[in-house]
């Protein structure tokens, strides 16, 4: 099995239950919404497949590495864009790329292609040597998710990579890794906003903890806007 | 290169670009113990006495006795700083993204610390220059010899506050950390005064220094500076750093760390 696998996952902190059974799998080319309000149990979610966190309930495998038993193996096959941004604001953009690549290993010329390519991909190739602190919040999230390739990852992942972005930053952003799902990665992006979704992207819902539903946006919203089904099925559970 | 000696490359020169880019950290780093090797020692000069103790030869003066212990305050503020850092970074994401990288936790971590220990050599080599243009000097080979032990000491204080870094998780905790840990530990070890100077005052508060990890740091640079190697200091140094180490894998363990905070 290939792409992202997750099985029975479970988390507590401490009495509270933040995940419970959690099980759904990403397969490559395929662009998962992980929709949830907030509070859902998403950025715990995140924790345990960046193993910032470790569980001790069910299972997660990447590209066909169990995240436990071959945590290096299954880190090296994941892209991570972070919720926050995680730059350094006063160095280039290529040296923030680089400060990357060194940590997966990469240096020298091949980390320079590699840089390249990525930053190309995301349309960032001329920004490379401005400081990141001029670059305004649409270009900075192009660039985390451009090192997040850096390492050619099997796997995509993306907690809220849209927060705090204006309409056409978020159109092309939600655009662009539309694009890298469509070239073969398994893309898992975790949202709450249900128009960066696509009719044939595979959506998991998450409420408090729980996975409410699962397979297409067509087949989940049913007929309806997604948005109103997405309402529905969580108000649902306030009742 | 091997994965591991490219991984402590990068974060080593990210630390050091980072260092030079913040010039308002280096100057802080050097006034400090500036203000009190310019001040504070031309006040004590007259107060304090000193006989001849090892590893000095002859009668020395109060300014040179406290060389070695500001050039331990400056890898003591630095330890306690990268470890700021650290919970900044942590804050921010980007020890995330550290954490992230396909190596063992304890290499990412110890390159952390190695990369802070660089940058205070390079404060303590920075202080000992303009401390030898006002004249205060030490043998010239010291200037060579000091340097494994600053390595040793940058690396026990570092890893202090690595162990610290686990355990606080907020910014403002970094105020606590000068009152209970830098203050504490500078002014309770032979930094300012030889302990047999404080033994005549009290020789509970001379026990209590002669514990302190921060005492044997300095001891070890002072004898380092004119070319002896202590050995007790080096014993009480390297011990401590590998129970400091140990307690802060413990901390940063995975299956244990981060669990009482959600996530942001």
């Amino acid at each position: 099995m290939t792409g992202l696998q997750i099985d029975g996952l479970g988390f507590r902190y401490g009495p509270r239950v933040a995940l419970e059974d959690v099980s759904f799998a990403v397969a490559p080319g395929q662009f998962c919404a992980l929709l949830g309000p907030n509070g859902a149990g998403k950025s715990t979610l995140f924790a345990l497949l960046t193993r910032l966190m470790v569980s001790r309930q069910g299972r997660i495998r990447v590209a066909g590495f169990d995240l436990a038993q071959a945590p290096r193996a299954a880190l090296a096959r994941i892209g991570v864009v972070f919720q926050q941004p995680t730059l350094d604001l006063d160095l280039t953009v290529r040296r923030n790329l680089r400060y990357f690549a060194g940590l997966h290993g990469l240096s020298g010329r091949a980390a320079a292609m590699a840089i390249d390519a990525a930053l190309d991909r995301l349309g960032m190739l001329e920004r490379a040597g401005e400081t990141v602190r001029v670059l305004n919040g649409g270009h900075r999230r192009r660039m985390e998710i451009a090192r997040a390739l850096i390492h050619a990852p099997a796997v995509l992942l993306l907690d809220e990579p849209t927060v705090g972005l204006d309409a056409a930053s978020r159109r092309a952003i939600t655009a662009h890794v539309h694009d890298l799902a469509a070239g073969g990665m398994a893309v898992l992006w975790a949202t709450h906003l249900v128009d960066e979704i696509g009719p044939a992207d595979q959506v998991v819902v998450l409420h408090r903890g729980r996975v409410l539903a699962q397979g297409t946006a067509a087949a989940i919203a049913a007929g309806q806007p997604l948005a109103d089904a997405f309402m529905a099925m969580t108000a649902g559970e306030d009742a | 290169m091997s994965a591991y000696a490219t991984a402590l490359a990068a974060i080593v020169s990210r630390e050091a670009m980072r260092f030079v880019q913040q010039r308002g950290r280096f100057l802080a780093a050097l006034v400090r113990p500036l203000v009190w090797l310019v001040v504070f020692a031309a006040g004590f000069r007259a107060a304090l006495g000193l006989s001849i103790i090892p590893p000095y030869q002859t009668y020395i003066t109060y300014e040179v006795y406290i060389l070695p212990g500001l050039c331990g305050m400056i890898q003591l503020f630095n330890g306690m700083q990268s470890s700021l850092s650290l919970v900044y970074d942590q804050e921010m994401g980007s020890m995330r993204l550290l954490l992230t990288s396909p190596l063992p936790r304890w290499w990412l971590l110890f390159s952390k610390l190695l990369a802070g220990v660089a940058v205070s050599i390079l404060q303590v080599a920075v202080f000992l220059g303009i401390a030898a243009l006002t004249g205060i000097t030490v043998p010239p080979w010291g200037y060579l010899a000091v340097l494994p032990a600053l390595l040793a000491s940058g690396l026990m204080l570092g890893a202090l506050g690595l162990v610290l870094s686990s355990t606080i998780r907020q910014l403002e905790n970094f105020a606590g950390v000068m009152n209970f840990v830098i203050f504490p530990m500078f002014f309770l070890s032979s930094a300012l005064y030889p302990l047999w100077r404080m033994a005549e005052s009290s020789p509970l508060l001379r026990d209590i220094c002669a514990l302190n990890p921060f005492t044997h740091a300095v001891e070890l640079i002072r004898f380092a500076l004119y070319g002896q190697l202590n050995l007790t200091a080096l014993a009480w140094v390297v011990g401590c750093g590998a129970l400091f180490m140990a307690a802060a894998l413990w901390g940063y363990d995975p299956a244990r760390a981060m669990q009482r905070r959600r996530p942001g």
